[in-house]
C-alpha cells in the first residue's frame, strides 16, 4: 500500500519562530487522517505544507508522488492532485454557485462549458445542494457554502482532499451537513487529511488520528486512543474536551 | 440691482453650444475609457509589480496627483510645441486627461484590490489557477465592482475638469462658451447656461455608467446588495 | 544650470506661489465658515433644509470650477461692482470648498456610532449640549484626514483662476512661458512648487487616517 502524504522529519520555522519541529507521519492511499491538537500545536501549519500553501525548511514531504523538500516543485500542478477546504470557505461571492465550481476546470483543465456544467452537477449532487447551482453564496447558509467549497474541490478530481477546520466557523446545527458529506467522501475511498475539533467524528471516520503538541507528533492511534491517553498531554486535551 | 437678463442669443448660438457640449462628451469618454485600462494596469502593477516597477507606479501617480491638471495640460501642450511637433489641441487633451484620469484611477483600484479578504487568493491558488487567471476572474472583478461608485465620481469629475482644456484651444463647450461671450458680450447669461448644460451632463453621464454597472455586475443586478 | 530664466522671472513664480497660497486659504477659511452650518444644516430635522442644502451641494458638485469661476467674475460686474479677480476667484473657491467641506464634514457625523448619541440622549442633555460635548469632538476628530485631504484639491484647483486672468501660479508660469518659450522649465518649476505643497498634505492626512484605522 503505497502512501500518498509522507511526512520525514518536516521542520518549519516562521522568522525565529519554529512551528514544525520534527513531524513525521504516513498518509495511506485511500485512508483517512485526522490532525488534532491545542491551537499552536502546528496542525494547520502542516496540513497547509501538504499542497504547498506553506514551505518546509528540513525534512521530507512526498506528496502524490512529488518532492516538495526539493526547490521548484509545480505547485498548479499539485494543486490539481491536491483539493482544500478552508475554514472560511472562500466561496467566489461574485459568481454563482455553478460558476465557482466550473471556473478552475475550465481555465485549467480545458473543459468546455458543457463539460465543466455536467461536472458541477454531477459534485452538486454528491454534496446533495444539485438545486442551488444558479444561486450566490450569499444566498446560501453556512453549512452549504462549505458543502459548495467541497464540491469546487471535488470538481477538480482531486486524489487527496484537505480539511482545514472546516466547521469550525459553522453554528452547531449546520456542522452535520458538512460532516455527513465528508464521511460520504471518505466511504468512496478519498484519501483525506482533516484538522478538526469534533473528536467523535475524527473518532468515527479516520483510520488514523494524529495529535500534534508543540510542533512534534505526540502521539498518534486510532479512536481508542480516546479513551486510553498513553501521555498526560492527550489526556489533558482529551479532559477538556468532555 | 438692475440687470437685464436677455437670453436671445441662444437662438443664434445654440448649434455652436450643441457642438461644444458634444466634443466635451467625445473627449470625456474618449479619456474614461483609455484612463480606466490605464489605471488598472497601474494598480496591477503596484500591488502586483515587483519593487521596482511598483515603485515606479507609485512614483508616477504621487506626481500626478500632487499637480494641478492645467499645469500638465499646459506642460504637454505647450512643451510639444516647442519640441516643434504639431499635435492637434484635441489630441493633447486626452493625452493629458488620460494621464490624469488613469492616476486617480489607480489609486482607487489599488484600494479596491487590496480590500479583497486573503482567502480569496489562497482559494483560487488552491484551485490551480495561474496568477493571470486569478488577476482577471478573481480579483479585478471583485475590485472594481467594490470601487465603482467612487470610479464613477472621478470620471464625472474628470467630465467636469475637462473644461479646463478650452485653454489650450480645445473647441469643448466652455471654450464655446468663451468665443460666444466675446461676441454677445453677455457674460453671465452663457456662463449660466453653459453650467446648466454641465450639470444635464453629469447626470446623464452618471446614468450611462451605472447602466453599464448594471449590465456587468450580474450579482448585483440579480440581488441588490453590495459586495 | 543655464535655464535662461532670469531672477525677475523666478521673483515672478515665487509671487505667483504666494497668491496660490492666499487664494488657497481664502478658499479654505471660507469654505468653513459657509460649510460648516450647510453641514449641521443636513442633519437636521427639518426636510425643508436638508433638501435644499442638499440641492446646493449637488449644483456646486455638478458644475466645473472654471465655469464658477466666470460666473463669480462676470456676477460680480453684473451686480455694479468692480473688483479685483481675486474677490472673484476667492468667492468661487469659498462656493466650491463649501459643498465639499460640508459633504465631508457630514458624513464624519453621521459616522459617529450611534451608540454614542443614545448615550448623550440618556444623560439627558440637550440637543445643543449633545453636539457640542459628545458628538461633535468625534466628529472633527474623524474628519480630519478627509478634510487635509480636500485641502490638497484647494491648493490644486486654484490653478483654474487662470480662466480669469488671477495672477497665480499657473497664470505666472504660462505668462512667464510666453516670453520665454521654455514650457517644460517653467511649468516643471510650477509642477514642483505645486507638489511641494500638496505631497506633504497628502502624506500628513494619509498617516492620520492609518492611524484613526487603528485606534
Amino acid at each position: 500500500m503505497t502512501n500518498i502524504v509522507e511526512f520525514r522529519n518536516v521542520r518549519k520555522s516562521y522568522g525565529q519562530v519554529e512551528v514544525l519541529k520534527d513531524v513525521s507521519l504516513s498518509v495511506p492511499k485511500g485512508s483517512v487522517v485526522a490532525l488534532i491538537g491545542r491551537s499552536g500545536s502546528g496542525k494547520s501549519t502542516a496540513l497547509r505544507c501538504v499542497n504547498g500553501l506553506e514551505t518546509i525548511q528540513g525534512g521530507e514531504l512526498h506528496v502524490c508522488g512529488r518532492r516538495l523538500h526539493e526547490p521548484g516543485t509545480d505547485l498548479r500542478s499539485l494543486r490539481k492532485d491536491v483539493g482544500i477546504v478552508f475554514q472560511s470557505y472562500n466561496l467566489f461571492p461574485h459568481k454563482t454557485v455553478e460558476e465557482n465550481i466550473t471556473l478552475s476546470p475550465r481555465l485549467t483543465k480545458g473543459l468546455s462549458k458543457a463539460q465543466a456544467k455536467e461536472v458541477a452537477q454531477l459534485v452538486l449532487a454528491q454534496v446533495g445542494l444539485s438545486e442551488k447551482a444558479n444561486a450566490y453564496p450569499e444566498q446560501l447558509s453556512g453549512g452549504q457554502q462549505q458543502r459548495v467549497a467541497i464540491a469546487r474541490s471535488l470538481a477538480m478530481e482531486p486524489e487527496l482532499m484537505l480539511f482545514d477546520e472546516v466547521t469550525s466557523a459553522l453554528d452547531p446545527e449546520l456542522t452535520g451537513e458538512v460532516l455527513k458529506t465528508i464521511e460520504a467522501l471518505a466511504r468512496q475511498g478519498m484519501s483525506m487529511i482533516l484538522v478538526t475539533h469534533e473528536m467523535s467524528f475524527a473518532k468515527r471516520v479516520a483510520n488514523q488520528i494524529v495529535f500534534m503538541h508543540h510542533g512534534v507528533v505526540w502521539e498518534t492511534g486510532d479512536g481508542s486512543m480516546f479513551d486510553d491517553p498513553k501521555t498526560p498531554e492527550l489526556r489533558n486535551f482529551v479532559g477538556n474536551g468532555l | 440691482m438692475r440687470y437685464d437678463f436677455d437670453f436671445s442669443f441662444l437662438a443664434d448660438f445654440w448649434p455652436e453650444l450643441a457642438r461644444g457640449a458634444g466634443e466635451t462628451v467625445l473627449l470625456s469618454s474618449a479619456a474614461i475609457l483609455s484612463g480606466f485600462v490605464v489605471g488598472t494596469a497601474l494598480a496591477v502593477a503596484r500591488v502586483h509589480g515587483k519593487r521596482t516597477m511598483s515603485a515606479l507606479a507609485a512614483g508616477y501617480v504621487e506626481i500626478i496627483r500632487n499637480t494641478p491638471l492645467v499645469v500638465q495640460a499646459f506642460w504637454l501642450f505647450f512643451g510639444l510645441a516647442a519640441l516643434g511637433l504639431h499635435v492637434p489641441a484635441f489630441q493633447a487633451a486626452i493625452i493629458t486627461l488620460v494621464i490624469n484620469v488613469s492616476a486617480y484611477t489607480a489609486e482607487i483600484i489599488r484600494a479596491g484590490m487590496e480590500s479583497i479578504p486573503k482567502g480569496q487568493h489562497e482559494a483560487a491558488d488552491c484551485l490551480a489557477l495561474s496568477r493571470t487567471q486569478v488577476l482577471f476572474h478573481v480579483e479585478l472583478p471583485q475590485a472594481i465592482e467594490r470601487v465603482y461608485p467612487a470610479l464613477i465620481s472621478q470620471f464625472i469629475l474628470m467630465m467636469l475638469a475637462s473644461s479646463i482644456m478650452s485653454q489650450i484651444s480645445v473647441e469643448e463647450l466652455t471654450g464655446a462658451a468663451y468665443g460666444i461671450q466675446s461676441i454677445t458680450f453677455r457674460g453671465f447669461e452663457i456662463y449660466i447656461v453653459v453650467a446648466v448644460i454641465y450639470l444635464l451632463l453629469s447626470v446623464l453621464m452618471r446614468l450611462a455608467m451605472e447602466m453599464v454597472a448594471r449590465a456587468a455586475f450580474t450579482r448585483r443586478r440579480r440581488l441588490g446588495t453590495p459586495l | 544650470m543655464n535655464t535662461s530664466l532670469s531672477l525677475a522671472h523666478y521673483l515672478l513664480i515665487l509671487q505667483g506661489a504666494g497668491w496660490t497660497i492666499i487664494l488657497s486659504l481664502m478658499g479654505f477659511v471660507g469654505g468653513t465658515i459657509v460649510g460648516l452650518p450647510i453641514a449641521l444644516g443636513r442633519i437636521s430635522k427639518s426636510a425643508l433644509l436638508r433638501r435644499s442644502l442638499a440641492a446646493y451641494i449637488a449644483l456646486i458638485q455638478g458644475i466645473p470650477l472654471p465655469i464658477l469661476m466666470f460666473l463669480c467674475y462676470f456676477g460680480i460686474s453684473v451686480m455694479g461692482f468692480n473688483l479685483p479677480a481675486l474677490v472673484a476667484a476667492g468667492l468661487a473657491m469659498t462656493a466650491y470648498a463649501s459643498a465639499y467641506l460640508a459633504e465631508i464634514w457630514r458624513g464624519s457625523l453621521q459616522s459617529v456610532p450611534n451608540a454614542q448619541w443614545e448615550a448623550a440622549e440618556c444623560l439627558a442633555l440637550t440637543r445643543f449640549q449633545r453636539m457640542t460635548h459628545v458628538i461633535l469632538p468625534q466628529a472633527v476628530k474623524i474628519s480630519i484626514p478627509p478634510t487635509i485631504g480636500f485641502l490638497v484639491q484647494i491648493v490644486k484647483n486654484t490653478s483654474y483662476a487662470v480662466v480669469i486672468g488671477f495672477a497665480e501660479l499657473t497664470y505666472t508660469a504660462r505668462l512667464i512661458n510666453n516670453s520665454t518659450f521654455k514650457p517644460f522649465i517653467v511649468f516643471s518649476i510650477a509642477a514642483a512648487l505645486y507638489f511641494a505643497l500638496c505631497y506633504p498634505l497628502s502624506h500628513y492626512a494619509r498617516r492620520l487616517e492609518r492611524k484613526l484605522k487603528r485606534a
